[in-house]
Formats: structure tokens, C-alpha cells, sequence
């Protein structure tokens, strides 16, 4: 069986599919998180996948937004940790159906 | 001599001021005092006054609200000092006619201070002012000081002239958009050539016709009268019988007269109908009133009636000749000043009844001369001035108005002797229930007249008489005024 | 002292005034300072007329003519003015002299009234007016006057102020002399307005003189009947006459000088002093104003002497009497006998104010007593009063040769019988004559003869002060004779500016054997009727008039004063009072409803803005602001905080782009 793009892409939806579950079904705000990341390395996945199977006229372009994302996501990932540790300090929980103080 | 004008104005108001620095027992006094000035200031604005001079004298202009046309002007023709002296003769007479507190005669000092300010303004807004100031004393008189029914009648009263001087003031506003002036000279010149035209003439012309008609008041619009009349303390009756339906004379002349000219000829006949009306409808009225102060109160519409009679007569014709046109005005001003001391004294006279005996119907007496000949007497000079005897002062201005509109109306002047005849029935009722027959025993305790009351109607009296046999000193004031007047309506 | 006092006319009315104004001052216990002052002020006024009147004496159609400016109005003067011509000059002499008389008569008739100071200051007042009125030279001061004596009259009639009937006549008296006055006062208006000036003579311009009746033109006629009212009202002549009857309310006195002599002789008077208005344009001595005047004149002459018969009142009887001379002397001028007309007057003047004077010492006599039924025998008990009154009712009928009366109503019924107009007012008057002789002959026997009544058994003769005057009064009706005979006419052409010639020839005229004939019948017929009318006779009842036995219907007519007063109180009196009723029942409730209505429509158009107002845009903003709110709240419900939910519709949003691209791919 040869690496299809099909695949890398059907490979990459699932792995959104679960990480937007996560993202909307864990109660815990770290799993959301985790839901999140997993979101993006679908998206990371994404790119590698059409960078490769692409026309490939300018070779590293693919890998470096993937890197970038990365980059990003582990900033995002520090960002979000420390929120969820603030909140923690704060509210005593993690629970984010107990975090609706922004509610209308 | 420039500025006594405005201190005629000022003396009243600061008088009034002055009262809260006295003390309260003093108030009427101080009143008095403050009277006295103004009539020595009034009497040297009749020294300096040249009465060979027609148009207006001693002139005070100052700029006030230029945006609006608005100036403080002042000054005086031989009616307005005529008024002015009047003024100064009436308010005294009624401080003379009952007790008062404090409050009631500074009210009665800024109403005052408003009549001279009405009958010395010559620019409509300053006029305006002054006019609607007299107002409002008047209001709290009768509110406050009332008899019976006081609160309604006040009411009345406030309404009914507000009312008309709201339409006056739109009519004016009409001229002044049109013209751009409120200044009474300036707008009598225009007025000859008819001021404004069409449908804003008239609108304009109502509404300032309606304003005063109310205030003089003319029939139909008089109703508030004998209520406000009743229900005012015997003073307040006395100034707003003898000076405050003199404004709405005075406004005919100064205003209407002058800046209306084609519109009351047009309408002419049924103004004089109204006139007609006031002379013969209210001593009818009159006559059928048991109450004193209201008799008297319809008998001051008749007696203005007859000056409506003389200005309309004026007015509505363009052919009358000279001497009938200055008969006419001439009457009207002598009656103006004449109906202003009797009417004043008639009232008096019924306060001091009422004052006596606590009512003033006229079943409640009878046969006082066999008690109070003096009272009776002086009552009886004041009665036959009012029903026009010759030898009093009531004659000569009917006479004259007579005579002036006989000769330019004819068939309105021969019904309106009519008036005549039932003023005098109404009078002689009254003095047969009153003074003769048996003495009524409600009345067998009346005191004759008081020295000090004598010191009150005595001089008005010996006035009444000189007027009514030697009026040459009343026509000197304003004889120049009317050759004046004349020549602009004929 | 004739020369100073023409240019002083102004001091004969003026002198009594003043001494009016010095009685006015005197407290109310001073009698006889009162009198003095009265009689004295009266004194002189009589001396400076009689000196006027011979001043007039000097020249033929003397006038002098004193005018000066009242007052000036405009740039125009309203003067007034003084006039002394035979005409004034007459008046002057005989108001003064029978006032001088009544003066001295009141001192004794009202001794015991308690306002005695006020009876003299109120007379000396009419005095003062009465001879201002009669030497006017202005037709405006001549109505001052005219109006002031009308003052007096009222003042006088309700003297006695605490009986309420004699209030009522003064009223009554003022208010329908008024009446009249009013047209007087149109007519001078009318007049002023014509000819621009009221006084009579002014160098040629008066309105009396030719250019002023020029100006006057056709309006004349209208001129004259509107001041004929006023004599009419004055003058008590048909249909203003029921004042008179009852002014008999006020003193004997009064009604001798004011309602018999003097005031009510003005009307007459009036009509002389215009009598240039009334004939102008004259077609042979008619105009059509003149004939008004002489039918008014012999309506009331004959009305007056029917109503004058059945009267029990002496005072009464007497004031008919005078309403119908007064009718008499209308008649005499309409008919062109200006002269005989004031003849007449003068000679009235006298001769009436003897009787009402007679009439009251007659009353004084019997306490207080006025029904002539109730006396009788007064002759032997007053003689002094009898046979003075005899005279004056002699002069009264007309007896001719001795009474002055008699000369001026035989000049009356001359130039009536010559009115070219029509013969019937001399049918009338000469019937006049005999119904006067009849009830002045009825009176005098009720009064006089026969045996004494209930009221005339304790009478006594009056005091020397009032017999005194009614002995002058007498001998002037008879004095009075010498200057009116058609034998020396000295009078007639004094007034009509003629010499006189004394002629005795002309003395005896057709005219005398005609009225001895009439007043003889009145006079028999009065015999034969009343002879014994005080005593029972057959079937009669002592107390009842033979008229009235005879004729009950008729004397029930006429002493009802032929209901003219309850026709006038049922219709002209009845319909002013409801007039008065209804002006004030209009004023009430329909012109105070009629404003307020104005002012209810105002209200109603409030309420309407104020309903339209609240419910209209005031509700619309406030339903606004509500929605907006509960949309908010939905809005609101939405954000519940929850990140997760959030998310959840942003995935579900994305799917559902998706898939609405994929559709429209």
C-alpha cells in the first residue's frame, strides 16, 4: 500500500475529530488543552501531507510553518498552563463547568 | 427733568422693599408715606409737563435687548399723565379703605409701581411687562384677602386676562415678525397706510383686541368682573375698578386705535354693537342684583362701556369732523378719569356698609339717613356723579362722548342713552332701599362717618365737584393729546 | 343797579346757591338762622330780578346776551351763556316773588319738623336752579338746571324720608322725568351737532338765530319733538304725566312752589325759549311739530280735568288741576299763542301756588288730614283761607273780569279758535273750561261748605305767617288782571315786543261772553251736583260722591286715574324688570358659559393631546424599551460561560458552512 495523500489526510481529520471531542467533552481544563494540541498537530499533519504530496517548486516551505506551529503551540500550551494554574490558585478547581463567571 | 418717570416707577417698588424693614404695625402708614412721593414726584411731572406740546415728553431711552427691539422707553402725553396723576390719586384713597398687613400693601405698592410703568411705557415689550406685573398683586389680592368664593374668582379673573393677554402677545409678535419694531411711535405711523395685510392683519388685530377687551372689560367678555369685583377686598376693588380696567382703555387708545385703523373701520359696527351691549345689558344687570359691590361692579361696565362707545365711534368713521372726533376723545379721557374716582368712591362707600353691618345686600339696610345723614350724603353725590348729574364730573365726559358719537353714529348713541336712563333707575332703587324708609333695626347702631373716613372721601367729593363744574384743569392735561389724536383717525 | 345787574346775571341763581351751601353748613337745630338765611337769600334774589326786570323795561326787544367759555375740549370752546329778555325777565319776577311767598309759608307749615334746615337748604337749592334755568342763554346750561331742579324736585318730594310712599313717588318722580330728559338730551345733541353751537343768541350765530336755524334745515322737526320730550316729562303732560299726581307725596310747600308754580311751568317755558326751532318752516303757523304739541297739550288738558273730578285728595285734585293747565298752556303754544301760553303760565304760577298753599294751610288746619270727604264747614273756621282760596279757584276757572285767570285762558281759547289746522282743540279746550269750573266748584264744597266732618270739627285758622303769603298770593291773582286786559295788553306786547296802547273799547270781547257762559255751567252743574255731597241725600249715603252714586263705572274710572299707572306697571314697567332679569340671568349662565365654553373646547383638546400622549407615544417608547430588554435577557441566556458550549456551537457552525458550501458545490 503506498502512502496516498487520501490517507495522511483521513489520518489527520481522525486526529482532530478526537482532539475537538476532547476539547469539548473533558470537564478538565488540562484535557481541553490536550484536546487543543492534538488539534493542531492535525493541522501540522496537514501541512507536512500537502506540503509532500504538493507541487514542491520551494522545498522547506511545508516543514516551516509545521515548525512555526509548533513554536506556537508550545508558547500557547506554557500560556495556557499557566491560566490553568491561575485559575486553579483561584477558583480551587479545574472544572471548566465551574468557570462561567463570563456568562451574560 | 429727566428720570422722574423712572422714579415714579421705582419709588412704589422700593417702597415695597422699605415695608420689610418697618415694623408690621407701621406697614400702612409707610404705604402712605410712600404715596406721598409719588404723588409729589407725579405733581412735579405735571409742573414740567408743557401742555401746549401734543406728543410724548420727558422721554427716558436706554438700550435693554437690542436683539429684540426691546428698549426701556418712557415717557409721558397728556393721557399718560392724566393716568399717571389718577394713579396717584386712587391707591392712596384705597390704602385709606381698610386695614391691611404688611404683605397686602407691598402687593398693592408693586401693582403701583406696574400701573405708572403701564401708562409711561412707549415700547410694547417694556409695556408688556409692566402690564402683566399688575397682574399677578391683583391675583394674590383677591386669592389671599378674598371674601367668599375668593379662590374661584381669583382664578377667574387670573385666566380669563392671562388668557387675553397671551393672545395680545401673539398678535404683537405677528406685527413685530411683519414690522420689526415694538415701539408704539414707530408702529403708529406705519399704521396709518394699514400696518399689515390680510389674513395677519386680522389674526393680529384679534388677538390684541381680545386681550384688552377682556381687561377693560367690553361685553361679552366681562363675566369675571362682577366675581373678581365681590370677592376682592373693598381696596383691591377700588384699584382694579378705577385703574385696572383703565389699562384696557388706555391699551384702545395707545394700541388698537392707532395701528388698526382699516381693520376697526371695517368691523366698526358691530364693535360699537358690542359697546352698545356693555351700556345697555350691564346696569340691566344691575338693576337685578341684591348685592352692593356687585351692582357697582356692573354699573363700572356700563360706565366703561360708554368710553368703548366714544373710541369705537372714533374709529369705525373716517368722516366725522374735527370737533366731534376731539368731543369723543376728549369725553373718553374726562370718563376715564371721572369713572376712576367715582367707581373708587362707590366702592369705598359700600365698604364702609359693609364694614358696619357685616353684609351689603341691599335688603340689609334701610332708612339710614335718619342715622348717618353724612354717609348718606356723600354716598348720594358719589351715586349721582356715576348716574351723569349735572355739576359733577360724571355729566361732562358723558356729555362729550355723547355728543361726539351722536354726530358720527347716531343710531347706536340713541340706543345707548338707554344706559342712561337704567343707570339712573338702578341708583335710585338703591337709594330709596337704602336710605329712606323706616329705619331697619340691623342698622340702628351704624356710626356716622369717622373723621378719618370723612379725610377719605371728602377730597375725592370736592374733586367730583370741581370737575363737574369747572373741568377746564382736566382738559388743559390732555387737550393738546387729543388735537393730536384726532388728526390721526379723521 | 338795572345796568350792574345785567352784566351780573349770573348772581341770581348763584345767590340762592351759596345761601343753599350756608343752610347745608348750619347744624340741624338752628331754625331760625335757617329761615333767616332762606328768606334773605330769597330777598335778594327777588330785588336783583325785579331790577333785571326793569332793565328790560328801557328799550323794546331789550335782550342782553352775557356768553363765556365753560371749558375748552380739543381746540374747541363749549361756552355757555346768560340771556335776559322779556321772557326771562317775567319768569325771574314771578318764580321769585311766589317763592319769596312760599318761603315765609313754609317757616310756619314746617315749624315742628325736625329736618326744618335741610327743607330750607334744599328749597333755596331749586330756587337757584329754577332761575338758572330761565335766563340760559345756552340750550345746554338751560338742561344743567333743567336736571338740578329735577334733583330738587326728587329731593323734596322724598323729604319726609322715612315714610316709604313718599320715597317711592320721588323715585318715581326722578325716573320718569328722566325718561323725557333723555329725548331732551338726544335733541340737543341733534342740535349741536347741526348747528355747532347750543347757545340760543350769540351775535347772530346762536342756534336760535337765523344762520343756526338755517343749518338746522329739515332735521328741525325731529330737533323739537326730541326736546318736546323733555317738557313732556317735566311738564307732566300725557303719556309722562303719572309722576305728578303722586310727587303730592312731598310737603304742601313743595308742591306749591315746585309741582304747580315753577319747575313743572319749565316744560312750558322750554318751548317758548325754541319756539324759533318748532316754527321753522312753518306753513301758516303749522309745523308738524307744533301740531304734536297741541294734541299732547289737549289730551292731557282734558284727560287731566276727567281724572281731576273724581279724585278725593285735595292735594291731588289740585295737581290734576295743574296738569291740566299745563295741558292748557301746550295747546296755547302749538297753536302760535306763545304769549298767551306764557300769560298763562305766570298768571298759573300765581294763582296755583294760592291754592296749594290754601290746600295746605287747609291740611295744617285739620292735622294732617287730606281727604276732602272728611272735612266740610271749613268757612267759618278758616276764613282767612276761604276766601283767599275762593280767589284762587276763581282765577282757576276762569272767571272773567277780576281773575287774572280768566284774561289768560280767554287769550288761550282766542287763538286756539283761530288755529288754522283744525277747529277741534278749541271744542276740546272749551269743554276743558267747564270740567274745571265743575271740580274746582266740587272741592270748594267738600272743603268749605256744609256741615263740619270727622276732620274739620277741631279745625282753626292758621297762623299769621302762612296767611300772610296766601293774602299776597290773592291779591296778585287779582293785581295780576290790570297788565293782561285786551284793554291795555301791556303784557302780550311786552313779551312779543309791541308797544301797548291803553284802549278801553277793546275790553269787553265775544270771547268773555262765551267763557261766563262756560264757567257759569261749570259752576251750576257743580252746584247741582254737589250741593249737598257731604250730607246724606234719598237714597244716597252720606259718604259716597254723587258722581259715583251716579255714575259708579265712570267714577271708578277716573278715580283709578283711568289705570294708566297699572298699565304701566303691568306692561312697560313689568317688561324692564324682566329685561333686567333676564340680562342678568344671561349674564350668569349663558356669556359665562359662552367664554367658558371657548374654554372648554381648550380643555377638551388637552385631554385629547394628553391621551394621545400617554397612550399613544409614551406607550410606544416604553413597549420599545421593554422589548429591547427581553431581547437582551435571551441574548444573555446564550452566553452561559461555559467555554465548552461555546466551542461547541462554533463547531457545529463551521459543520454547517461546510456543509452549505458543499450543497452549493
Amino acid at each position: 500500500m503506498t502512502p496516498t495523500l487520501q490517507v495522511f489526510l483521513i489520518v489527520s481529520a481522525a486526529l482532530f475529530s478526537a482532539g475537538l471531542l476532547a476539547a469539548l467533552s473533558r470537564r478538565h481544563a488540562i484535557f481541553i488543552l490536550i484536546g487543543i494540541e492534538m488539534m493542531l498537530a492535525a493541522a501540522n499533519l496537514n501541512f507536512i501531507a500537502f506540503w509532500r504530496f504538493g507541487p514542491q517548486s520551494q522545498p522547506p516551505t511545508g516543514v516551516m510553518i509545521a515548525i512555526f506551529s509548533i513554536a506556537i503551540a508550545a508558547a500557547e500550551a506554557a500560556v495556557g498552563l499557566a491560566l490553568v494554574i491561575a485559575v486553579y490558585l483561584h477558583y480551587r478547581t479545574t472544572n471548566v463547568d465551574h468557570l462561567d463567571q463570563l456568562k451574560g | 427733568m429727566v428720570g422722574l418717570i423712572s422714579a415714579l416707577i421705582l419709588i412704589p417698588l422700593v417702597g415695597a422693599l422699605a415695608l420689610f424693614a418697618a415694623p408690621e404695625k407701621n406697614a400702612r402708614s409707610t404705604a402712605l408715606l410712600v404715596n406721598a412721593l409719588a404723588a409729589l414726584d407725579a405733581l412735579v411731572l405735571w409742573r414740567h409737563f408743557d401742555i401746549g406740546a401734543a406728543g410724548i415728553q420727558l422721554v427716558e431711552r436706554h438700550a435693554w435687548i437690542p436683539a429684540i427691539g426691546a428698549e426701556y422707553l418712557v415717557g409721558i402725553d397728556g393721557l399718560s399723565l392724566l393716568l399717571v396723576l389718577l394713579t396717584s390719586l386712587i391707591i392712596p384713597f384705597a390704602f385709606l379703605a381698610q386695614r391691611m398687613d404688611r404683605g397686602f400693601c407691598a402687593l398693592m405698592l408693586i401693582m403701583q409701581s406696574a400701573l405708572y410703568g403701564t401708562f409711561t411705557a412707549q415700547n410694547f415689550v417694556l409695556w408688556f411687562l409692566f402690564y402683566e406685573m399688575s397682574l399677578i398683586p391683583a391675583f394674590l389680592l383677591i386669592k389671599i384677602c378674598g371674601g367668599e368664593n375668593r379662590d374661584r374668582a381669583a382664578m377667574k379673573f387670573f385666566l380669563y386676562t392671562f388668557l387675553g393677554s397671551v393672545a395680545m402677545l401673539l398678535g404683537f409678535l405677528g406685527i413685530y415678525l411683519a414690522r420689526g419694531s415694538f415701539d408704539f411711535a414707530t408702529l403708529a405711523g406705519l399704521g396709518k397706510n394699514g400696518l399689515l395685510t390680510g389674513k395677519l392683519a386680522w389674526l393680529a388685530f384679534a388677538g390684541i383686541f381680545l386681550g384688552l377687551a377682556v381687561k377693560v372689560p367690553l361685553f361679552p367678555f366681562h363675566t369675571w368682573l362682577p366675581d373678581a369685583y365681590e370677592s376682592a377686598p373693598t381696596g383691591v376693588s377700588m384699584v382694579l375698578t378705577g385703574l385696572l380696567s383703565k389699562m384696557g382703555v388706555y391699551g384702545f387708545v395707545r394700541l388698537l386705535l392707532p395701528l388698526f385703523p382699516n381693520e376697526i373701520r371695517i368691523i366698526g359696527p358691530w364693535l360699537l354693537a358690542l359697546a352698545i351691549s356693555s351700556i345697555v345689558f350691564a346696569p340691566l344687570a344691575a338693576w337685578a342684583q341684591s348685592d352692593l359691590k356687585r351692582m357697582v361692579a356692573y354699573l363700572s361696565v356700563n360706565h366703561l362701556g360708554y368710553c368703548m362707545l366714544g373710541l369705537f365711534a372714533v374709529g369705525a368713521s373716517s368722516v366725522g369732523a374735527a370737533i366731534d372726533t376731539q368731543a369723543a376723545l376728549s369725553g373718553v379721557f374726562t370718563q376715564i378719569f371721572n369713572h376712576g374716582i367715582t367707581a373708587a368712591a362707590l366702592f369705598y362707600l359700600v365698604g364702609l356698609l359693609e364694614q358696619r353691618r357685616g353684609l351689603r345686600g341691599i335688603d340689609d339696610f334701610g332708612g339710614l339717613m335718619q342715622r348717618t345723614p353724612l354717609l348718606c350724603g356723600w354716598m348720594s353725590v358719589a351715586m349721582f356723579s356715576s348716574l351723569g348729574l349735572p355739576g359733577l364730573n360724571g355729566f361732562i365726559g358723558e356729555f362729550l362722548i355723547f355728543k361726539g358719537s351722536f354726530a358720527i353714529a347716531a343710531s347706536f348713541t340713541a340706543i345707548a342713552v338707554i344706559g342712561l336712563l337704567v343707570t339712573a333707575i338702578v341708583f335710585v332703587r338703591a337709594m330709596q332701599a337704602l336710605f329712606s324708609g323706616p329705619l331697619a333695626e340691623s342698622c340702628s347702631a351704624f356710626s356716622d362717618l369717622l373723621p378719618r373716613e370723612q379725610a377719605a372721601i371728602i377730597p375725592v367729593t370736592l374733586l367730583m365737584f370741581a370737575i363737574g363744574l369747572a373741568p377746564q384743569f382736566i382738559f388743559n392735561i390732555f387737550n393738546a393729546t387729543v388735537v393730536q389724536m384726532a388728526r390721526l383717525f379723521s | 343797579m338795572s345796568c350792574w345787574i345785567i352784566d351780573h346775571l349770573w348772581l341770581i341763581p348763584a345767590v340762592p346757591f351759596a345761601a343753599s351751601l350756608v343752610i347745608l353748613s348750619l347744624p340741624n337745630g338752628r331754625h331760625k338762622s335757617a329761615a333767616l338765611v332762606a328768606v334773605a337769600g330769597q330777598i335778594a334774589a327777588l330785588v336783583m330780578s325785579f331790577f333785571a326786570f326793569l332793565a328790560t323795561l328801557q328799550v323794546s326787544g331789550f335782550r342782553a346776551v352775557q356768553n363765556f367759555t365753560w371749558f375748552t375740549f380739543g381746540d374747541h370752546a363749549l361756552r355757555l351763556g346768560w340771556l335776559l329778555d322779556p321772557l326771562a325777565a317775567a319768569m325771574l319776577t314771578m318764580i321769585t316773588l311766589v317763592g319769596l311767598c312760599i318761603f315765609v309759608f313754609s317757616i310756619g307749615y314746617m315749624a315742628g319738623d325736625k329736618n326744618f334746615v335741610r327743607f330750607f337748604a334744599y328749597l333755596l337749592f331749586f330756587s337757584g336752579a329754577m332761575l338758572g334755568l330761565v335766563i340760559s342763554n345756552s340750550l345746554l346750561l338751560l338742561f344743567i338746571c333743567w336736571e338740578l331742579v329735577g334733583l330738587a324736585s326728587y329731593l323734596l318730594i322724598g323729604f319726609w324720608i322715612e315714610r316709604p310712599s313718599a320715597a317711592a313717588a320721588a323715585k318715581k318722580a326722578f325716573i320718569t322725568t328722566r325718561i323725557g330728559d333723555l329725548g331732551f338730551f338726544l335733541g340737543l345733541l341733534w342740535l349741536y351737532g347741526r348747528s355747532g353751537t347750543l347757545l340760543f343768541y350769540d351775535g347772530g350765530n346762536g342756534c336760535l338765530e337765523s344762520a343756526g336755524l338755517a343749518m338746522l334745515g329739515a332735521s328741525a322737526v325731529s330737533v323739537a319733538l326730541l326736546i318736546f320730550c323733555g317738557a313732556v316729562g317735566k311738564s307732566g303732560q300725557f303719556p309722562l304725566h303719572v309722576w305728578l299726581p303722586d310727587a303730592m307725596e312731598g310737603p304742601t310747600p313743595v308742591s306749591a312752589l315746585i309741582h304747580a308754580a315753577t319747575m313743572v311751568a319749565a316744560g312750558v317755558f322750554l318751548v317758548a325759549r325754541v319756539y324759533p326751532i318748532f316754527s321753522l318752516g312753518a306753513i301758516d303757523g303749522v309745523t308738524s311739530s307744533l301740531t304734536v304739541v297741541v294734541w299732547i297739550g289737549v289730551i292731557t288738558a282734558l284727560m287731566a280735568a276727567l281724572i281731576a273730578i273724581a279724585q278725593a285728595d285735595i292735594k291731588r285734585i289740585l295737581a290734576y288741576s295743574t296738569v291740566s293747565q299745563l295741558g292748557l298752556m301746550m295747546v296755547s303754544l302749538g297753536v302760535g299763542g306763545v304769549a298767551a301760553g306764557m300769560m298763562h303760565l305766570l298768571a298759573h304760577g300765581f294763582f296755583k301756588a294760592l291754592l296749594f298753599l290754601g290746600a295746605g294751610s287747609v291740611i295744617h288746619g285739620c292735622h294732617g288730614e287730606q281727604d276732602i270727604r272728611k272735612m266740610g264747614g271749613l268757612r267759618r273756621l278758616m276764613p282767612a283761607t276761604f276766601a283767599t282760596y275762593a280767589i284762587g279757584m276763581m282765577a282757576l276757572s276762569g272767571v272773567p273780569l277780576f281773575f287774572s285767570g280768566g284774561w289768560t285762558k280767554e287769550e288761550i281759547l282766542h287763538v286756539t279758535a283761530h288755529w288754522p289746522a283744525s277747529r277741534l282743540p278749541y271744542y276740546f279746550l272749551l269743554a276743558g273750561v267747564v270740567l274745571t269750573a265743575l271740580y274746582m266748584t266740587r272741592q270748594i264744597i267738600y272743603v268749605f261748605f256744609g256741615d263740619g266732618r270727622a276732620a274739620s270739627q277741631h279745625a282753626h285758622e292758621s297762623p299769621r305767617v302762612m296767611t300772610m303769603p296766601l293774602i299776597v298770593l290773592a291779591s296778585c291773582a287779582i293785581l295780576f288782571s290790570v297788565v293782561l286786559t285786551p284793554a291795555w295788553p301791556w303784557l302780550h306786547h311786552y313779551l312779543t315786543d309791541e308797544p301797548a296802547h291803553f284802549e278801553f273799547a277793546r275790553l269787553i270781547q265775544p270771547t268773555l261772553f262765551l267763557s261766563l257762559v262756560l264757567v257759569g255751567a261749570g259752576v251750576a252743574l257743580g252746584i247741582g251736583m254737589y250741593r249737598k255731597a257731604g250730607a246724606q241725600d234719598r237714597q244716597r249715603p252720606a259718604d259716597t260722591d254723587p258722581l259715583e252714586f251716579a255714575q259708579p263705572e265712570l267714577f271708578r274710572f277716573l278715580e283709578n286715574k283711568m289705570w294708566i299707572d297699572e298699565f304701566y306697571t303691568r306692561t312697560v314697567i313689568a317688561f324692564s324688570w324682566m329685561s333686567a332679569r333676564l340680562s342678568d340671568w344671561m349674564d350668569r349662565h349663558f356669556w359665562d358659559r359662552l367664554v367658558r365654553g371657548f374654554g372648554a373646547v381648550g380643555q377638551l383638546f388637552g385631554t385629547f393631546t394628553t391621551t394621545v400622549d400617554e397612550r399613544g407615544i409614551n406607550a410606544g417608547v416604553d413597549e420599545t424599551t421593554v422589548g429591547t430588554r427581553a431581547l437582551g435577557r435571551l441574548m444573555a441566556a446564550a452566553h452561559s460561560g461555559q467555554i465548552q458550549t461555546y466551542l461547541a456551537v462554533i463547531a457545529i457552525g463551521v459543520l454547517a458552512l461546510l456543509l452549505f458550501y458543499a450543497w452549493l458545490a
